[in-house]
């Protein structure tokens, strides 16, 4: 068979809304498509872990210590069934860690961001993995099986953290004045980088047309984005809090909530380095990645060893 | 003392550990040598912070004045904590974590057992509970603690420093009080002195097979139940009181 | 130093959810040793009462067949219509068979 005929026979399993796995034939440029985004989503996951584990020595009460912890174990567990099924694809997890060492590999800007009062963990909850759920929802029917099963799984266990991010908002929302204001005050923080989450205009999207195409993503950003704003607007009301863009206007029409652009300079900023928190986010991850060295070595020499040793008892 | 108040001093001990060793575990998040032992440990944080609350919980149940387990929590000071000094030592490296995991996780499994015969029911009905979560922590740490003892040159090194560090801590676990002489007259509580035995063989044990050398260090290191800590705790307590002694009264 | 180095293996994670099921393909992890694969994997595979029993098993001692092989492998059953039980006629009448 021809490369051409090839491609030709994937891409009609494609439409035909089959699964590709992982020892099937696939275009390098699926291949590559794939581990890009898969590995992203999975820094993403693992990143994701600090903003909010700035506040796991500080969560108020038992209970919410609890859930946070709980669920900031939930993003590691996430990150880590998105590495095993991007491991899938040939490419082992140390050198995808490389390549986010190395700045090869992007993760989410959003983590770009701080986490400065206790409502940014509600924000975080609630805003953040409110969009990714979104995102997650819909690559749950991606093409490629591993990617597709790994979504299954976290929508499954992500669906109790939007949950809790809005009863913490709830909460402070009908506690003191201070309260409210911490409440106020991260979802004016955390909507446009919130927004942000679902990548750029269609118009102005690199790889959007071809991942659509290869079923890899199955909507675009655009589309995706609009999902969030609409639900997303009447939940705030709902508690009260203020939506951070004076010109968001429901059109009865459409019977969708219209916004002002955003601020996609800053976006590509933060995505280059530039944000925040970027130098801290992943000095971090470098520096207990590096410090983990001698436990991992000494793991390997310990299983070695007992190798060597059952070989010869046995 | 009555045993009403001694149950509840111990209750706040139970608490106080699993608290305190909960909270340090915690600082982990995120920092682990590998993802999967970064999800390790926090399994083994919520786990305690589950059984700090079931101790508080009855704790708070015998004393009028205080309104919950959050109270007790976030809102006693340093010298009313009754948490043994071990778990509030700074984590250090992970072997000295490890270490520190171990040492504890094999005090709590042999108390749990032991307080599994115990006269009162609500300590009784924990500890069942607690003990199958103290197992799996006992397990976990002591295998950590072979891997480090007979793995390579420098993990030995450390994991010898690290024993080296605490062992002084130890008896300070096993010290009592009069809260502990009220409970074991009356059955609810076990004599330390018999978990002390105990402790010695099973830790031995594992420090052998792990290669590791028990360090001959002066113990008279104690005070952790009486409310007599390092200068560690108030800055644990601090960061984890934050927002409760910031904005008194709020509801979160 | 180079990572690569000390990358721990990657084992394949398998959960029984419930006694008398089989044990299902859950995903993997990486572990240095067989005590420290079962216990990675119960931490991050049943973190929400998902199992009871599990197996762990190398990833490299799995063997796979391929989409190329799927026609000699099991397309050559599709003609054996004979191995279920709707082939065969029973009288009317018959029951529970």
């Amino acid at each position: 068979m021809t490369e051409e005929q090839k491609l030709e026979q994937f891409q009609a399993r494609i439409d035909a809304e089959e699964k590709i796995e992982p020892k099937d034939w696939m275009p390098e440029e699926y291949r590559k498509a794939l581990i890009r985004q898969m590995s992203q989503h999975a820094h993403s996951e693992v990143i994701g872990m600090q903003p909010e584990g700035n506040w796991a020595l500080r969560a108020p009460t038992l209970r919410a210590k609890k859930i946070l912890l709980a669920k900031i174990q939930d993003e590691g567990g996430h990150g880590l069934y998105l590495y095993s099924a991007t491991e899938t694809l040939g490419i082992d997890r140390d050198t995808m860690i490389e390549q986010l060492h190395e700045g090869k590999a992007k993760y989410s800007s959003v983590f770009n961001y701080p986490t400065l009062n206790w409502a940014d963990i509600g924000a975080i909850g609630w805003l953040v993995d409110g969009a990714a759920i979104v995102n997650q929802i819909s690559l749950q029917r991606t093409s490629f099986g591993s990617y597709s099963r790994a979504m299954i799984r976290i929508c499954k266990e992500e669906s109790f953290h939007q949950r809790q991010g809005y009863e913490i908002m709830t909460t402070m929302m009908n506690g003191t004045p201070e309260q409210k204001e911490m409440a106020q005050d991260a979802m004016n923080r955390w909507w446009a980088p919130a927004l942000m989450m679902f990548g750029p205009p269609d118009n102005d999207s690199a790889h959007s047309k071809q991942s659509l195409k290869w079923k890899i993503k199955r909507e675009s950003n655009d589309v995706l984005r609009q999902r969030f704003i609409d639900k997303t607007i009447d939940q705030a009301h709902f508690i009260g809090l203020e939506i951070p863009d004076k010109n968001i206007r429901f059109n009865k029409e459409t019977e969708h909530w219209e916004t002002s652009p955003l601020d996609w300079n800053e976006f590509k900023q933060v995505i280059n380095g530039n944000g925040p928190c970027n130098h801290q986010r992943l000095n971090h991850h470098i520096k207990y990645h590096n410090e983990g060295n001698w436990v991992r070595e000494a793991a390997l020499a310990f299983a070695e060893n007992e190798m060597k040793l059952e070989t010869t008892t046995n | 003392m009555n045993t009403k108040d001694a149950v509840y001093n111990f209750c706040l001990r139970m608490a106080d550990n699993n608290l305190i060793s909960g909270q340090r575990l915690t600082e982990w998040c995120s920092r682990g040598p590998i993802l999967e032992e970064d999800l390790a440990m926090t399994n083994l944080a919520l786990d305690l912070f589950g059984q700090a609350e079931s101790f508080f919980d009855y704790a708070a149940s015998l004393n009028g004045n205080v309104k919950s387990a959050d109270d007790l929590a976030f809102l006693r000071s340093e010298r009313q904590y009754y948490n043994n000094l071990l778990v509030e030592q700074p984590n250090g490296d992970f072997a000295v974590t490890m270490m520190k995991q171990f040492l504890f996780s094999a005090f709590q499994k042999l108390m749990y057992e032991a307080l599994t015969e115990s006269n009162d029911d609500t300590i009784k009905g924990i500890s069942t509970k607690a003990l199958k979560e103290a197992k799996y922590h006992f397990r976990h740490s002591s295998e950590w603690v072979i891997r480090l003892g007979k793995g390579t040159k420098e993990s030995h090194e450390r994991v010898q420093l690290a024993i080296n560090e605490l062992w002084r801590f130890t008896t300070d676990m096993f010290e009592m009080n009069a809260t502990d002489e009220e409970l074991i007259s009356t059955g609810i509580s076990a004599n330390l002195e018999t978990i002390y035995g105990k402790w010695n063989f099973v830790v031995g044990e594992i420090l052998k097979e792990a290669t590791l050398a028990i360090p001959d260090a002066a113990k008279i290191i104690k005070g952790g139940c009486n409310g007599m800590h390092t200068e560690h705790l108030g800055h644990i307590l601090t960061e984890m009181q934050y927002l409760q002694r910031a904005y008194p009264g709020a509801t979160w | 130093m180079d990572n690569k180095q000390n990358q721990l293996p990657l084992w394949e994670v398998f959960i029984q959810g419930k006694n008398g099921n089989p044990h299902r393909h859950a995903g993997s992890i990486h572990a240095s040793d067989k005590n420290m694969a079962l216990q990675n994997a119960r931490d991050i595979y049943t973190r929400r009462g998902e199992g009871r029993s599990i197996w762990v098993v190398k990833s490299d001692n799995i063997i796979a067949s391929t989409l190329d092989e799927e026609g000699e492998f099991f397309d050559t059953t599709d003609d054996k219509v004979y191995r279920h039980p709707t082939f065969y006629k029973v009288p009317e009448g018959v029951k529970n068979m």
